[in-house]
């Protein structure tokens, strides 16, 4: 009996304010579809750090004939210098972080660089003697690269130690940028949902001031009075945030998985389990949003 | 039953208070008249009785509830036993007669059994019979405040609050009002109407509670409506109650 009536409130309050309701249903669609997509952002930047992180090597290289910078002096390292840091690589106090390394000599540096840069000139002019011999170190944790900067760098004979995470940086900047303009955008746009909800609700409160006085006046609680309120501007804001979750799930379905899986294939990417922890996510904000700004502007045709 | 305990209420922006250090007591019964010009602190009273405003100073008891420490969580429950009637009748137009009656059952929660059998109990006591499918519009003024009647005591309400509900009815009409209330009160509903209609107070005999500018001026039983012919301040308040024991 009470629900059936609640309801019925619910459907005429929507009704009445037919274009508010649409304008809150579109504003909460859109703040939440940037809000789902700048956590999907951070996700993926997250996925990709790990990924490349882990691939990412240490690369001690050692002097050539032409060197001058680092400890060398123009000198090529000598079979003693290579085997210093071969045993220090080896000794106790570095193993315990080394994964694996590898050696590589000038003959094995050239034929990857011929390979590497097949389609440059530069492959002709650059010969063997001209590229390093360098340690390749894989690392147990990719983020403790200090400490072999650390004790490697002042060994004579070794020009420099570089981390490659170094190289990725630039680009994890330049998503991390991405996402946070979109979770700016998000922001503002939540703004302008809270403060639509909230001016739909008083518009509609006010087209039924007489029954919200009279519903007073005969001693209607609170609860009964504000409920239909804030179903209204829940409802509204589910929808909104439905549509959000539905354009989330087909980004994923259909950007990354039709096209960015299909054309990157040597990159991971998020999937439909992101996805489906993001969507939930987005409603619930949508809910608890509507909800809350829904209350306080009903609150004030409730005193007492 | 309704206790005013030095009761003074100043609204803001006005220095003048609209009720004076107020006291009175109301009985379980009891038929009152509020006289007094405009702004002379009617409505206030009344709007302190339903808690719809909070006494600057003083106590308030409504029906065994100190309002002062009546939570605002409880105010609606404690509106349920007060009936109140304005003078522009505050019907809801796209309602009809019985489901503007039936509102201020569904919206306490009162079962559908409840209100289908209330409702036209409440409407044939009114004299509304016959007329529940009406809307507000489709009916006379008189008929419109029994509307407004039957849904301030439908819920069968301990004191029947009453803001000039005469005030925008011509004679005849008023006086088969007031033959309602005066039924409604004998079924022992306490009942208080702030009016200025000088022929009903004269007419029923009852007891005259009349303020001027915030103050009691005068508070008898079985008393008639006074014009204010005379400027109140140049007599003192004595005066005035002695003139009015004459009439």
């Amino acid at each position: 009996m009470r629900l059936g009536l609640v309801l019925a409130e619910v459907g005429s309050g929507l009704r009445r304010n037919a274009s508010m309701v649409v304008s809150v249903v579109l504003v909460t669609f859109i703040s939440l579809t940037f809000v789902g997509t700048a956590a999907l952002l951070q996700m993926q930047i997250n996925q990709m750090k790990g990924y490349w992180y882990d691939k990412a090597q240490v690369a001690v290289y050692l002097c050539t004939d032409t060197d001058t910078t680092g400890n060398c002096t123009g000198a090529k390292a000598t079979q003693d210098q290579i085997d210093a840091v071969q045993q220090q690589l080896a000794s106790p106090v570095l193993s315990p972080y080394v994964d694996r390394d590898y050696f590589e000599s000038q003959d094995d540096a050239y034929s990857r660089f011929q390979e590497q840069f097949a389609d440059s000139p530069a492959t002709e002019f650059v010969q063997p003697e001209y590229l390093n011999e360098t340690f390749w170190v894989n690392l147990k944790d990719p983020t403790q690269a200090e400490v072999l900067q650390e004790s490697l760098s002042s060994l004579a004979g070794v020009q420099s130690v570089v981390d490659q995470r170094g190289y990725l940086d630039p680009i994890f900047d330049l998503l991390n940028a991405a996402s946070y303009t979109a979770i700016g955008i998000a922001v503002l746009m939540l703004i302008a949902a809270v403060l639509l909800i909230a001016t739909t609700i008083r518009l509609s409160a006010f087209s039924r001031r007489r029954e919200l006085g009279i519903m007073r006046l005969v001693g209607a609680s609170n609860t009964f009075i504000q409920t239909p309120f804030i179903l209204e501007g829940v409802i509204a804001a589910l929808v909104g945030s439905f549509l959000a979750g539905g354009a989330i799930l087909a980004v994923v379905h259909f950007f990354v998985k039709g096209y960015l899986v299909v054309n990157f294939t040597g990159t991971p990417f998020i999937g439909l389990q992101e996805a489906a922890i993001v969507v939930p996510l987005v409603v619930l904000v949508g809910i608890v949003l509507a909800a809350l700004s829904a209350n306080v502007a009903i609150r004030r045709y409730l005193k007492v | 039953m309704i206790r005013f305990d030095e009761v003074t209420k100043v609204y803001s922006g006005n220095p003048r208070p609209a009720l004076n250090a107020v006291t009175l007591e109301i009985l379980k019964g009891e038929f009152v008249f509020l006289v007094g010009a405009s702004g002379s602190g009617k409505s206030s009273f009344l709007r302190l009785v339903l808690k719809e405003e909070k006494p600057s100073k003083g106590q308030i008891h409504v029906l065994g509830q100190r309002l002062g420490t009546l939570s605002s969580r409880k105010v609606p429950y404690f509106r349920r036993n007060l009936g109140v009637v304005f003078q522009d009748f505050r019907l809801l137009p796209q309602k009809n007669v019985f489901d503007n009656v039936a509102f201020s059952l569904q919206v306490i929660g009162k079962s559908k059994g409840f209100i289908q059998e209330a409702v036209p109990d409440v409407l044939k006591m009114v004299g509304l019979v016959g007329k529940q499918h009406r809307l507000p519009h489709e009916l006379s003024g008189g008929e419109q405040q029994r509307v407004a009647i039957a849904r301030a005591i439908v819920n069968k309400p301990a004191v029947l609050l009453a803001d000039e509900p005469t005030g925008n009815l011509d004679p005849s009409t008023s006086a088969g009002i007031m033959t309602l209330l005066e039924r409604i009160n004998a079924s022992g509903t306490t009942v208080i109407m702030a009016t200025h209609d000088a022929g009903i107070v004269d007419q029923m005999q009852r007891r005259v509670i009349e303020l001027s500018a915030g103050n009691i001026l005068r508070d008898e039983r079985r008393a008639g409506y006074q014009t204010q012919a005379v400027p109140i301040q140049a007599i003192g308040v004595e005066d005035l109650s002695l003139r009015g024991e004459d009439l």
